[in-house]
């Protein structure tokens, strides 16, 4: 995201987005579809909440013995004929990228949508290397002629209304086109279409990894995943090292709840398993298979406070619920994740100073918890970052004061009585309230006039 | 005949400064109930914004006094959820380096009921008479919701009262904004989402808007006046009791 951008401090993005009509009511519209849809979807599926915890277990299980998990993994693909590459940091990963496309010719890059490859910028490495990028994904298309990021994990356009994509189709596909959804999508799969046949690599991301039978996942909605895994010459899938799961048996646990969470579906329209490059005597496929497996900061939070931030699925169900998601949409955020969850992987993937305002973006209430698929405890960790933030000292100084300030009061009695000394500090409030409480010392129910009253809280004692 | 139940009232902070009334309405209410009302001394807060901020050796600290504040107490009984959440679930951890105090906030901890669920689960109450009248309808507290898994007691005890209508209210386990220190660090994304419970509330054509909550009804009850609208923000205890004023 742009460092301009971040400049600019939170509570001001978050302003400018409230002021943008167009934002508003495109986030209105989308996110409470997405929770109806979600929640009839649960609805009806009894078992959903036992498989929610299992999955839970699973990514606690998984993480725990991560390298032994990657490994098989990483041997299956090699076995498969694929390759695997160890990405340390986004960097190394975008390198890896580039150095097969000097090798191999690349001039142009299909893409199915994919955080991964949003969080290392590899849109903008591949341009500057002469490789042009094409996003497939509906949304993920749009933003890219809008010159624009992803504002929502699963649905990268949210923030535009369909009025602003015809008008943005009409100015870049050189048309006239009408703001009608099916119309809007006809003229993106038409201008895609050549492009997947242009292309000479598909990059995806990559919802699970098989560890057992070195299986890649995809779980789309819209089957350009499948073009872009099967029509180009090379596949690069870039996965988070967390993406690992280690059975089928898993994988089939993990389907049965992510789209329910995400869209509200049984199954997403697509679940795409990639087993490798294209075998002898196979029709389709690459000829070329390479897993870039990126860590950037990841394995080092396994045994941190952020350490369930890692069992995230990436289905967005916490962005829908969250109240100020809702109001802001994801741009105001800064980081390539938003939402609630985006809060704690970007303090994950670029430390807890550049989350020092947006930890507190949340009130607290809980609703992501409910929903998120793994039941990852949102809020205590954004409780838990908030105390980080004071321990390493870069909360500001004022609120520091104020906080130390107000636990003196709270703590100590001495503090409370010095308070209650001067009429001042004396909130109107406890005294109107006091003799009305008839308890011990209670006079009469309108007791008002009979002097200072004795306080709830005790920290009323006569002027001496 | 059997001794009456002994409860202190954690009057909270908000409570006592904003809603005094709120706090009468429980003390009438509680002794209508036969409930033999204590009121320790010394009371502050629960140490919640210290908590949600990071300060968790400040609000520790707030904590441990809480604790020997209600040592004494039989039952402890909270108008607000999130204070009862914090009693309930945050405090043993506050307090786990030290043994002794630990055990008491366990301790505590399983004898704090927020008001609505101290009146069904201990005292085993879901009809309350009230003289309330009109149609109200009803706002999940977040921590009450989802904290403390209660969202059945509170509109039980409305629905038991003769005349009151209790309407659902679109989105009601929304959050109202409040979030304690997260309105005021970002006022205006929380008057946003405030100026969408309200519409929602205003929709239901309810006479009073009904909160387990201090903060929620600070924040509902501030946009309802800010606004000009009929709808009052009121607490359980308040319809329960009968007797509200204006």
């Amino acid at each position: 995201m742009s460092d301009a951008l971040l400049r600019t401090p939170f509570p001001e993005r978050a302003g400018a987005a409230l002021k943008d009509t167009f934002l508003q009511e495109a986030l209105k519209i989308a996110t409470t579809k997405f929770i109806d849809l979600r929640r009839e979807s649960f609805a009806g599926f009894p078992q959903g909440e036992a498989l929610r915890d299992r999955a839970r277990a699973i990514k606690e299980a998984t993480l725990q013995h991560l390298d032994v998990h990657l490994e098989r993994l990483a041997d299956n693909v090699e076995r498969l004929g694929g390759h695997v590459h160890w990405a340390t940091t986004a960097e190394e990963a975008r390198e890896m990228v580039l150095r097969l496309c000097r090798d191999r010719g690349v001039r142009m890059a299909v893409k199915s949508k994919s955080m991964a490859t949003e969080e290392i910028d590899l849109n903008e490495a591949l341009e500057h290397a002469g490789v042009t990028p094409v996003e497939t994904d509906l949304g993920e298309y749009i933003i890219q002629l809008a010159h624009e990021k992803p504002s929502h994990i699963i649905a990268p356009a949210i923030h535009k209304t369909k009025g602003q994509v015809a008008e943005l189709f009409s100015r870049e596909l050189k048309g006239s086109f009408e703001a009608d959804p099916e119309i809007l999508t006809a003229v993106a799969r038409k201008a895609l279409r050549e492009k997947f046949l242009q292309a000479d690599m598909g990059i995806t991301g990559a919802n699970f990894a098989v560890a057992e039978t070195g299986t890649v996942v995809l779980v789309t909605n819209e089957g350009n995943g499948r073009m872009v895994t099967s029509l180009p010459r090379i596949h690069v899938a870039l996965m988070g090292v967390e993406k690992v799961i280690p059975s089928m048996t898993d994988l089939m646990v993990f389907l049965a709840i992510l789209a329910r969470s995400a869209t509200g579906q049984k199954l997403s329209s697509y679940t795409t398993l990639v087993r490798g490059p294209r075998r002898a005597g196979e029709l389709e496929g690459p000829e070329e298979f390479h897993l870039i497996l990126l860590d950037n900061g990841r394995s080092r939070q396994i045994a941190s406070t952020l350490r369930e931030a890692l069992y995230c699925l990436r289905c967005g169900a916490c962005l829908n619920v969250c109240p100020v998601y809702r109001q802001i949409g994801g741009h105001a955020y800064g980081y390539t994740y938003p939402g609630p969850i985006g809060i704690l992987l970007t303090a994950m993937l670029k430390g807890n100073e550049s989350v020092r305002e947006l930890a507190h973006a949340s009130s607290l209430c809980g609703a992501c918890k409910d929903v998120c698929p793994v039941r990852i405890d949102i809020p205590r960790m954004l409780v838990d970052l908030r105390q980080q933030i004071d321990k390493e000292n870069l909360a500001p100084a004022g609120e520091r004061l104020v906080f130390r300030a107000a636990r003196r009061l709270w703590a100590h009695q001495d503090a409370q009585r010095a308070c209650a000394r001067s009429p001042r500090t004396q909130p109107p409030q406890v005294q109107r309230f006091a003799p009305a409480l008839p308890l011990r010392r209670r006079t009469s129910r309108q007791g008002r006039s009979k002097g200072p009253a004795p306080s709830t809280t005790g920290t009323n004692r006569s002027p001496r | 005949m059997a001794a009456p139940v002994r409860a202190a009232l954690m009057i909270t902070c908000l409570g006592d400064m904003l809603f005094p009334e709120v706090g009468v309405a429980m003390v009438r209410l509680l002794r209508r109930l036969g409930v033999q009302v204590e009121f320790p001394q010394g009371q502050t807060c629960c140490g919640m914004p210290l908590f949600n901020s990071g300060y968790h050796h400040d609000a520790a600290l707030v904590a441990a006094r809480t604790v020997k504040l209600f040592e004494g107490a039989e039952h402890v009984v909270v108008p607000s959820g999130s204070c009862a959440w914090m009693v309930r679930t945050e405090y043993p951890g506050l307090l786990k380096h030290d043994p002794a105090l630990r055990a008491a906030a366990d301790a505590l901890a399983r004898r704090t009921r927020e008001l609505s669920q101290f009146i069904v689960e201990v005292l085993g109450v879901t009809t309350i008479e009230s003289a309330f009248k009109g149609r109200v309808t009803y706002h999940d507290s977040c921590h009450l919701l989802r904290g403390l898994g209660e969202s059945a007691s509170p509109r039980a005890l409305l629905r038991a009262v003769p005349g009151v209508e209790l309407v659902e209210l679109p989105g009601a386990d929304e959050c109202c904004g409040f979030g304690g220190s997260f309105s005021v660090r970002l006022p205006e994304v929380s008057s946003s989402i405030l100026d969408k419970k309200l519409a929602n509330v205003e929709s239901t054509g309810a006479r009073c808007l009904v909160a387990c909550d201090a903060g929620c009804l600070m924040q509902m009850g501030g946009g309802l006046s800010r606004r000009g609208s009929a709808v009052k923000a009121v607490h359980l205890a308040q319809v329960l009791d009968g007797e509200i004023e204006g």
